[in-house]
């Protein structure tokens, strides 16, 4: 740039501010055409680790697993209130271009034109290295494989070059389905054994810091805490091109930023932004916002009910009747979120999940149960929320607090810090808190097993154990394996009016994911992870 | 000069050795389990206690900090959970960030707050004292986070004047080649004006916003130095003499009033080291305040110990050259050391 040029920018930028008129952020013309094809998404936090199968990764950087690696399989889209969603039921190939179903096993075919990003060829050989990866790591990618029943390197078979066969251990729905979630991704094998070391045989150190797949993107620039940059790889074969050939992802930790970036139109996307914010930008029709509940999800009121007083049902109920149901779907989630409470009387009628539990907001009902209950003039305890969640959880539990104050319950809150939460929820003796589980695979005994099931695993928060519920689970998990709707139908409704009845956790809404962009930006689709899917957008 | 500087050195190795110790049993005692964090939404006990080994966390304390100072006196920091990178280069490509910004501020505030708080002391009881006084009691009171937010809702988002509040650079512009890492010098060095003009409005912002918040000690301690020095003996002796206003002033009151501003500065540095914190959340500048901050959310032991034994080295560094900087300007500090 020469002395002149620099001249005229600058007088130019001098006259735009002097107008009051917004100086454009870019002068160049090169800019603004890259400009045109890159994604600008802004969110407070970003991954921590770019491999889906690492120690720790976090859910940003799931992210970055989802669209820098493929899959054998995954879904297809279908309309759900107009807004793409992933079908649950259906599969369609992404490595893979022929799946065979046997009785216990499936075969894939391998497109025979895939490469990884290094122009190396997939093979069956770097799928199986793959999934052997993410059943013998350990931590979170092995449990997930075993949701799935998938726990053995032995299950994983290659057959020829572009034939991978698994073998079941047990007949299990959620099989197949599990093989479409983010964990088994394929990596290429030969390039991160080149990088692996003694002490850490399946590379997890390099695929940390590299994209080591075949995705439609790859990471070219990565500062932790600070931005993502993913250019498209030209040689994709899992879909269709994408548009998008570049994106940046920024991380912005104030949210009037988010918000501000936003409605200056200097950012494409932000998924993050507080509720109020997303209702007034909803108002303000400057943006397209798109509000999608949780699939599986939940958030509610837990209670343990090892200990007194929670132990008792009828303080269970009495609590069930006492939450600020309507004012909290007003007050806190400015109607962004499912309601989950009000259902008619008389039973579950659908063996669907989630579904609305028969509560109202009725206090004198909750005052004379807890009567009954043996605590006529009340009682005292404390209620714990995340305050990695506080946007939500504070004024939520607030609320409970003045109603259960009415019925002479004393809370005390209890807030944990993000960190701590997972801990805190571990030792089980929270007595009384608010929580969201949500589920990668949308099936109801999926969420019941974890949620529960009397194995009493971590999301059973309440430590609830029912022989009654176990049978109704294990009942729907062998009858859905077998294809037997009936008995699948009847084990579901059972275990959702066990549920109600025994009221370990109060349903309270479905969670939605919000998600805000530019007017010129289309293409979001809903995906069970709850990220983004850039291989969809489109910006004009 | 020599023998002052090694007696200061050795002085500080004690609190190194302090801060080393503290620190590791601080981020220990905290209450919090990594492990049970980072295994994740979905995670088992058995998977967090994997992860448990994984970071050597279930040996005894003793073992984890001999493993913690052996690493250490090899230049190791360990590496951060929470981003993946180790933390010494972390802390590396971050402090640059952190001090450009604070060194911007620092400028700026004593480049308003000196003449100011000189004027006031000179022309006492007129407009510019009491101007000084709003203006220093309004520095004191805004908390940065809110100057920031408010700076921004007004020049970024109403006028549009400033830039994206994006960090260092617009997303569009790559970074100069690193030489020192600031990018003010590294563009200039690169010769590449654009970047300079770029990072240059990304700085302007947040630069003022840390201006006005250090302004505010910097001006007073040098009105009420000055004053105090201006109604001393030997200024009233000069005035007697027939000297200038300009040569009484800044020659001889000023540079006596000096001491008391560099001992605030000193204050204010580190100061503006904490406010940094806040400051670059607010425009997501990528320094070191944050990135404590975030580890220290996530109970992310490396990164703190790295960032306070940093911020530890620094404070000592810059103390040395306050006291250095005293002999300079009054030579009676030399000979007491």
């Amino acid at each position: 740039m020469n002395r002149r040029e620099f001249l005229k920018t600058a007088s130019v930028t001098a006259t735009a501010s002097a107008a009051g008129v917004a100086a454009p952020a870019v002068f160049s013309s090169a800019r603004a055409q890259a400009r045109s094809e890159t994604l600008l998404i802004v969110s407070e936090s970003g991954p921590n680790n770019l491999d889906v199968q690492g120690v720790g990764t976090n859910v940003p950087g799931y992210e970055v697993s989802w669209n820098c690696y493929d899959r054998l399989i995954t879904h297809p889209m279908k309309d759900v209130n107009g807004t793409p969603y992933y079908d649950r039921d259906k599969i369609e190939g992404e490595l893979a271009e022929d799946m065979t179903l046997g009785d216990m096993s499936a075969t894939f075919k391998l497109k025979k034109n895939a490469t990884f990003q290094d122009g190396t060829p997939v093979t069956a050989k770097d799928v199986k290295w793959s999934m052997d990866r993410a059943v013998s790591v350990g931590g979170f990618p092995t449990f997930q494989m075993k949701a799935g029943s998938l726990e053995k390197p032995e299950q994983f078979v290659v057959v020829d070059d572009h034939t991978f066969r698994v073998d079941f251990l047990r007949k299990d729905r959620l099989t197949i389905p599990d093989l479409a979630v983010v964990v088994p991704c394929v990596m290429n094998s030969e390039l991160v054994k080149k990088n692996a070391t003694a002490q850490d045989p399946w590379g997890l150190e390099y695929a940390k810091q590299n994209t080591v797949g075949s995705g439609a993107y790859k990471v070219t620039k990565w500062t932790p805490g600070t931005e993502v940059v993913f250019e498209r790889n030209d040689k994709w074969v899992g879909g269709p091109m994408p548009k998008i050939k570049r994106v940046i992802w920024r991380m912005v930790p104030s949210a009037g930023n988010r918000r501000a970036l936003l409605e200056r139109g200097d950012a494409d996307i932000s998924y993050d932004l507080p509720n109020k914010d997303f209702v007034e930008l909803k108002d303000s029709g400057k943006l397209t916002i798109i509000s999608t509940p949780y699939s599986n999800g939940l958030q509610y009121i837990g209670m343990n009910v090892t200990k007194p007083p929670f132990d008792n049902l009828k303080v269970r109920q009495a609590i069930a009747y006492a939450i600020p149901y309507q004012k909290i779907m007003d007050a806190v989630l400015f109607g962004l979120g499912k309601p989950m409470f009000g259902a008619a009387p008389g039973g579950v009628k659908e063996a669907v999940w989630p579904q609305p539990a028969p509560f109202t907001t009725d206090l004198a009902k909750a005052k004379q149960l807890l009567t009954e209950a043996g605590y006529p003039n009340g009682l005292e305890t404390t209620l714990s929320f995340d305050l990695g969640f506080a946007g939500v959880n504070e004024p939520l539990c607030v609320l409970l607090q003045e109603n259960l104050q009415e019925l002479g319950i004393k809370t005390t809150i209890n807030k944990i810090p993000g960190a701590n939460w997972r801990t805190e929820l571990n030792k089980k003796d929270l007595p009384l808190f608010t929580n969201v589980f949500s589920g990668w695979l949308d099936y109801p005994e999926y969420f019941f097993f974890w949620c529960y099931h009397g194995q009493n695993s971590v999301f059973n928060t309440m430590s609830y154990k029912s022989a009654a519920m176990d049978a109704f689970i294990d009942g729907a998990r062998s009858a859905a394996a077998n294809g037997d709707k009936t008995a699948y139908d009847a084990d579901v409704k059972g275990m959702i009016d066990l549920a109600f009845a025994d009221v370990p956790r109060i349903p309270l809404y479905q969670p939605y994911v919000n998600i805000a962009m530019q007017k010129n930006v289309t293409g979001y689709e809903y995906w069970f992870h709850r990220r983004l899917d850039y291989r969809s957008f489109v910006k004009s | 000069m020599l023998k002052l500087i090694a007696s200061r050195i050795a002085t500080a190795i004690p609190s190194l050795i302090g801060v080393v110790i503290v620190t590791f049993m601080l981020t220990r005692v905290l209450p919090g389990d990594a492990a049970a964090y980072f295994a994740g939404p979905a995670a088992t006990p058995q998977a967090i206690a994997e992860i448990r080994t994984k970071l050597g966390l279930d040996k005894p304390l003793p073992v984890q900090f001999v493993d913690y100072v052996t690493a250490l006196s090899k230049g190791d920091l360990g590496s951060s959970l929470s981003t993946g990178q180790p933390v010494a280069t972390e802390i590396a490509s971050r402090l640059p960030a952190s001090a450009e910004l604070t060194l911007s501020g620092l400028i700026l505030a004593l480049a308003i707050a000196i003449p100011f708080g000189i004027m006031a002391a000179v022309k006492q009881g007129t407009w510019v004292d009491h101007a000084c006084r709003v203006i220093t009691t309004a520095g004191v009171s805004l908390p940065v986070f809110f100057t920031g937010l408010l700076l921004v809702y007004v020049f970024y988002f109403k006028l549009g004047w400033a830039p994206a509040p994006l960090g260092r650079l617009d997303v569009f512009f790559t970074a100069p080649p690193t030489v020192t890492g600031f990018y003010l010098i590294d563009s200039l060095i690169a010769g590449d004006f654009e970047t300079f003009r770029s990072a240059a409005a990304q700085l302007a912002i947040p630069t003022v916003t840390l201006a006005i918040f250090a302004l505010a000690p910097i001006a007073r301690i040098t009105r009420a130095s000055m004053l105090s020095v201006l109604s001393s003996e030997f200024v009233r002796t000069a005035r007697a003499a027939g000297l200038t206003p300009y040569k009484v002033i800044m020659v001889y009151a000023f540079r006596n009033a000096m001491l008391p501003v560099i001992t605030t500065l000193g204050m204010v540095f580190s100061f503006l080291l904490g406010a940094n914190v806040l400051v670059e959340k607010v425009f997501a500048w990528p320094g070191i305040g944050s990135y404590a901050v975030e580890a220290l959310i996530s109970s992310d032991y490396a990164p703190v110990q790295g960032f306070v034994l940093a911020m530890a080295i620094l404070y000592i560094i810059l103390n040395l050259v306050i006291d250095l900087a005293y002999g300079v300007i009054d030579p009676r500090a030399r000979s007491e050391a």
